[in-house]
């Protein structure tokens, strides 16, 4: 038998802060979320790379996301009006108070499959933060001016190696559309509407995701082209991480994450 | 022409905070690289404001302790230093003085007015040291945030490149 708890019935680590649930406060979580649990994916390839160039490389886009996160957290702080700090938010909320997108939660999995997920994230996120350089939220407008840059360079390195990865050998290729068919079900999240997302687009402080899809549809296709990589079908999409709900590997990324402050609580340094 | 006295602190706190040089590259000041977007005063107080270059660049901590210490050592009290985040910058702050010291410490400095290259288009970076055009790019992340790693074909020096931005 299967037990699936419910959000509210699951019991908070000690030390954890509560959120509160207000709209405005989670849409701005959500970014934040996704900024820094990619950002913390990718500084575990710290020392671990193929070669000295992307260990630099993979650093330095770890390093733009977490300084997103930083900002965006400091936002929803001072939304919330809760006395949360950046470091309430990243280290002492359990893993049902997250409200990622499941893609940037995935493992790291081989260097292929890295890249795929940064490549199929920095084609949303760029012409998402593009759009939200017109929010009427000043502080959301000035961040995404911000990221709106570093996107495209993550767009850029991460399409480059998609391109050479599927354009590669026949083991490069294999990998990078092993790759692609694994993540390809964690895309149809990223343009979901429900109404965290409708109440922020309501107020023209967020934008509509789903209009971003045609666009990143056809930068997907065009860099797969030119990769010789085949385009997945749309089926069945994985969905959750809005909602706080989970794939198995996010409790070990915070674990991870998290260990110094759960173990040494207030530490600083 | 007679300066007021807020005139005068604002203008010896902006000479002060104008020299912290960045700690990533030392002959670089922070006015040069545009970080430094104002100084203010209220009620004897000096206020810094300055702006990252990149969201996550680790050297603003560092910078914004340097401010703090150069305006007291220049006897101008305890300044406040804030982070502003709009505008974002952009490698069109770099002043004339800063390309140069750029080219001459060996870092190739971004095109003025470049804005940002087309998605997946190709760059034309000059090789500081000898001038060569014939260039190529080895990796699109240097050893800083802001810089990436370049070759010359010529001289065969390896050398950083300022990322337009």
């Amino acid at each position: 038998m299967t037990h699936v708890p419910s959000r509210e019935g699951t019991a908070a680590m000690p030390g954890s802060i509560q959120v509160a649930p207000s709209p405005p406060v989670q849409y701005v979580l959500r970014r934040a979320d996704d900024a820094l649990i990619l950002g913390h994916r990718l500084s575990e390839w710290c020392g671990h790379a193929p070669m000295m160039e992307e260990d630099m490389a993979l650093a330095n886009m770890g390093l733009d996301l977490i300084g997103q996160a930083r900002s965006l957290y400091a936002h929803a702080g001072t939304l919330e009006a809760a006395g949360h700090d950046e470091d309430d938010f990243a280290y002492r909320r359990d893993e049902r108070a997250y409200v990622n997108l499941l893609l940037v939660e995935q493992p790291n999995g081989d260097f292929a499959a890295t890249m795929l997920r940064q490549f199929l994230y920095a084609a949303f996120a760029l012409p998402y933060w593009t759009a939200m350089m017109a929010s009427r939220d000043a502080t959301l407008a000035a961040i995404a001016a911000k990221a709106e840059k570093e996107m495209a360079y993550h767009l850029r390195h991460a399409g480059e190696w998609v391109v050479r990865l599927g354009d590669g050998t026949g083991e490069s290729h294999a990998r990078a559309a092993a790759a692609l068919d694994a993540l390809w079900p964690y895309t149809g999240e990223m343009f979901a509407v429900d109404a965290v997302e409708r109440a922020a687009i309501e107020a023209g402080e967020g934008i509509d995701p789903s209009g971003l899809r045609p666009g990143w549809r056809a930068m997907v296709a065009r860099v797969l082209a030119q990769a010789t990589l085949a385009m997945p079908e749309d089926g069945w999409m994985q969905q959750g991480g809005r909602q706080g709900r989970h794939s198995e590997h996010m409790g070990y990324l915070l674990a991870e994450l998290q260990h110094v402050q759960r173990s040494i609580p207030g530490a600083v340094w | 022409m007679v300066m007021t006295a807020a005139e005068t602190l604002r203008a010896r706190a902006w000479e002060a905070a104008a020299a912290v040089v960045d700690p990533e590259i030392p002959v670089l000041s922070i006015a040069d690289l545009g970080v430094l977007r104002d100084v203010r005063v209220a009620g004897g107080r000096v206020e810094v404001v300055i702006t990252p270059t990149y969201s996550g660049c680790p050297a603003m901590h560092m910078i914004a302790a340097e401010i703090r210490l150069a305006l007291a050592r220049a006897g101008l009290g305890e300044a406040l230093v804030t982070t502003v985040l709009s505008p974002a910058w952009t490698t069109d702050w770099l002043s004339q003085a800063g390309r140069r010291k750029l080219a001459e410490y060996g870092i190739a400095p971004p095109p003025p007015g470049g804005g940002r290259r087309a998605l997946f288009g190709v760059e034309q970076v000059a090789c500081p040291r000898c001038g060569s055009g014939d260039t190529e790019q080895i990796a699109e992340f240097g050893s800083t945030a802001c810089k990436a790693l370049w070759r010359c074909r010529a001289c065969r020096e390896p050398f950083d490149a300022f990322k337009c931005h």
